[in-house]
């Protein structure tokens, strides 16, 4: 599971040697963020984001799991039960604006997570399974970030059930009977927003589950760098703790100012006013927006406004908006450069940030009012998210001259390396 | 089972054919009741999943409530009304004869749902326009029966979600609705009063 030269755990009191021998619990949180795990001694604060993944998924379960103590999914109170918690319920206004913009920082860390990923390609191999099982709780997220923002039964909640739920009626034949077996009903009400509380509820332990599962395909391969060099011996390693512990926890501290100032001073800034209406069936918002996180698939379901052969426009957004995560599946085997890291990839790098700047175009359009000239930029800019993957990677990966690599990670920090070749 | 195996033991019986080893055709005893027994449970398993599936389907008090009765004497030529139906909203209105006319100048070939007002509409009571107030694209309630209500460039409806347009015989018109606004099931019980549903 790890480097021979790894640690070995030892314990010292006879407590934790009993302990050791009974259940070695001590030993696994040893050897997966104790000094028992060598990393890459030249990590950089990108890789700060997949603890702070993991605080934020804590921060959402405990503030969650306090929330639904005086929550009450039902539609003819939810909406009350809100207000509630915000104006009665001792720090209820602070455990809720926690859990909301909570939210919001969990989806800015895992998005630099994810684009951290794309460009140092943590996905190539030995770590694909690692890659399969983020985009998993990627997915796993949306799909709880969603539900639980249907909770409060203002507007936009009512709304954003109906159009998300509608999604599914372009399905053809199944659609309807699916979007109705998906709501317990003809519209959102009081049998979809139960059963919304549940799975919402349910999910985050799965999300749990799967970054178990993401942590132990890790520690396999042992974690990637920057230089995308693999490690070859003990000098290019430095103990998970104390090394990564003090610089995460400075970046944990970095993130909690952050989120604090969100929490404390903008705690609105994130969310719509609407969501302070009940909801209303019978009115729809003039402007229906998901949230910030959801944008830019959002301008991609709105791109599609033409019949495409015998595929109505309706069918097309929904498999188009489906297909811009899916696509990440298959990132391993379209990206064929055998060159991980982006410093060395000057072609690669170029296309690396226009697909940033190129997202960051769709989550604005998703976010505007579906007028002319957001759709035809998203049209643009969609059909440009999809070449990237699609087209460039792999003609990026077959044409391009990488720079030289390093022989080693301590070569690169160091500038020389005792292990090296005669060469270098 | 017991009986052969004491029989077996005994040697009295030839082992070939009793300890389970393959009949004439090669079939094994064994493996007949380890696929008979699998099966069996499989089958139970999936039948455990029928009332986990159709729990989530809409509930008896939920379909009780598909029938509205709405009185229409006081809709002018011309105004529509909201009513609710499934919990969902329906649009009731009145057209005028110009709203009429409007509608049924309209080539049907070029529409991308294709029906004239008469299809969508009870004979002799054309002028009564009954329909789900539920955008076909996402489900969005379009303006234009409210007072004051954009009603976008056909006359008919606007949905604000995203552009579709309706016309006055709330046929899609402009926009991502694949169809026309659903005309719900509904009769008329009296000039005055029309059950939908």
């Amino acid at each position: 599971m790890s480097f021979p030269w790894a640690k070995e755990y030892k314990p010292s009191h006879p407590l934790m040697q009993w302990l050791d021998e009974k259940l070695p619990l001590p030993r696994f949180v040893y050897n997966a963020v104790g000094a028992g795990y060598p990393v890459p001694r030249n990590l950089n604060y990108m890789w700060n984001f997949g603890i702070l993944a993991g605080v934020c998924l804590m921060l959402q379960i405990v503030t969650g799991v306090v929330l639904a103590m005086h929550y009450a999914a039902n539609s003819g109170v939810a909406f009350d039960s809100v207000e509630h918690i915000m104006r009665d319920v001792n720090w209820g206004w602070m455990l809720r604006y926690a859990h909301a913009n909570g939210a919001s920082a969990f989806f800015v860390v895992v998005y630099i997570h994810i684009f951290r990923g794309f460009f140092y390609s943590s996905y190539k191999p030995p770590r694909e399974m690692i890659w399969l099982l983020g985009v998993t709780i990627f997915l796993l997220m949306m799909a709880t970030a969603f539900m639980g923002y249907v909770l409060p039964w203002g507007q936009m909640s009512f709304w954003g059930a109906k159009v998300i739920t509608g999604l599914f009626s372009a399905i053809p034949v199944v659609g309807t009977p699916l979007q109705q077996w998906l709501l317990g009903g003809f519209a959102p009400d009081n049998a979809a927003l139960n059963r919304f509380f549940s799975l919402h509820f349910l999910l985050p332990f799965v999300i749990l589950g799967v970054v178990i599962l993401h942590i132990w395909a890790l520690h396999i391969p042992g974690s990637s760098n920057p230089t995308g060099v693999e490690v070859k011996s003990e000098s290019d390693t430095v103990p998970f703790h104390p090394y990564y512990t003090a610089k995460d926890g400075f970046g944990l501290g970095v993130f909690a100012i952050l989120y604090c100032t969100m929490l404390f001073f903008l705690p609105n800034a994130l969310g719509h006013p609407d969501n302070y209406i009940q909801a209303n069936p019978l009115s729809t918002p003039a402007h229906i927006v998901p949230e910030w996180y959801f944008w830019p698939f959002y301008a991609i379901l709105r791109a599609f406004t033409a019949d495409f052969l015998f595929i109505p426009a309706k069918l097309m957004g929904v498999l188009a908006m489906f297909s811009a995560i899916l696509v990440w599946f298959f990132l391993p085997w379209l990206d064929t450069s055998p060159v991980r890291s982006g410093h060395y990839r000057p072609l690669f790098r170029k296309f690396f940030y226009l697909l940033v700047i190129d997202v960051l175009v769709l989550g604005y359009c998703g976010g505007s009012p579906a007028e002319t000239k957001y759709v035809l930029i998203s049209q643009i800019a969609a059909t440009y998210y999809f070449l990237h993957f699609l087209v460039i990677l792999p003609i990026v990966a077959s044409i391009e001259k990488p720079a030289p690599l390093p022989f080693s990670i301590t070569q690169a920090v160091l500038g020389k390396d005792d292990q090296t070749a005669p060469a270098a | 089972m017991a009986d052969e195996a004491i029989v077996n033991a005994s040697g009295t019986d030839t082992p070939a054919v009793h300890d389970g080893s393959g009949g004439e055709d090669g079939v094994r005893r064994r493996d007949f009741i380890n696929i008979a027994a699998v099966s069996f449970a499989g089958v139970g398993g999936l039948a455990v999943l029928v009332p986990l599936v159709s729990q989530m389907a809409p509930s008896a008090d939920v379909l009780a409530e598909s029938s509205t009765e709405i009185d229409i004497s006081q809709i002018a030529p011309g105004q529509a009304i909201k009513a609710v139906f499934r919990k969902q909203p329906v649009f009731v209105r009145n057209l005028t004869p110009t709203e009429i006319s409007e509608a049924d100048k309209v080539p049907v070939s070029s529409l991308r749902d294709p029906q004239t007002l008469e299809e969508r509409t009870k004979p002799g009571k054309t002028n009564w326009l009954i329909t789900m107030g539920v955008c076909t694209h996402l489900g969005c309630v379009p303006l234009g029966a409210g007072e004051g209500e954009v009603k976008g460039e056909f006359g008919g409806y606007f949905c604000p979600c995203h552009g579709s347009v309706y016309d006055t015989a709330a046929r899609i018109r402009k926009g991502p609705a694949p169809k026309n606004l659903e005309v719900p099931p509904y009769e008329f019980t009296s000039d005055t009063v029309v059950k939908i549903g």
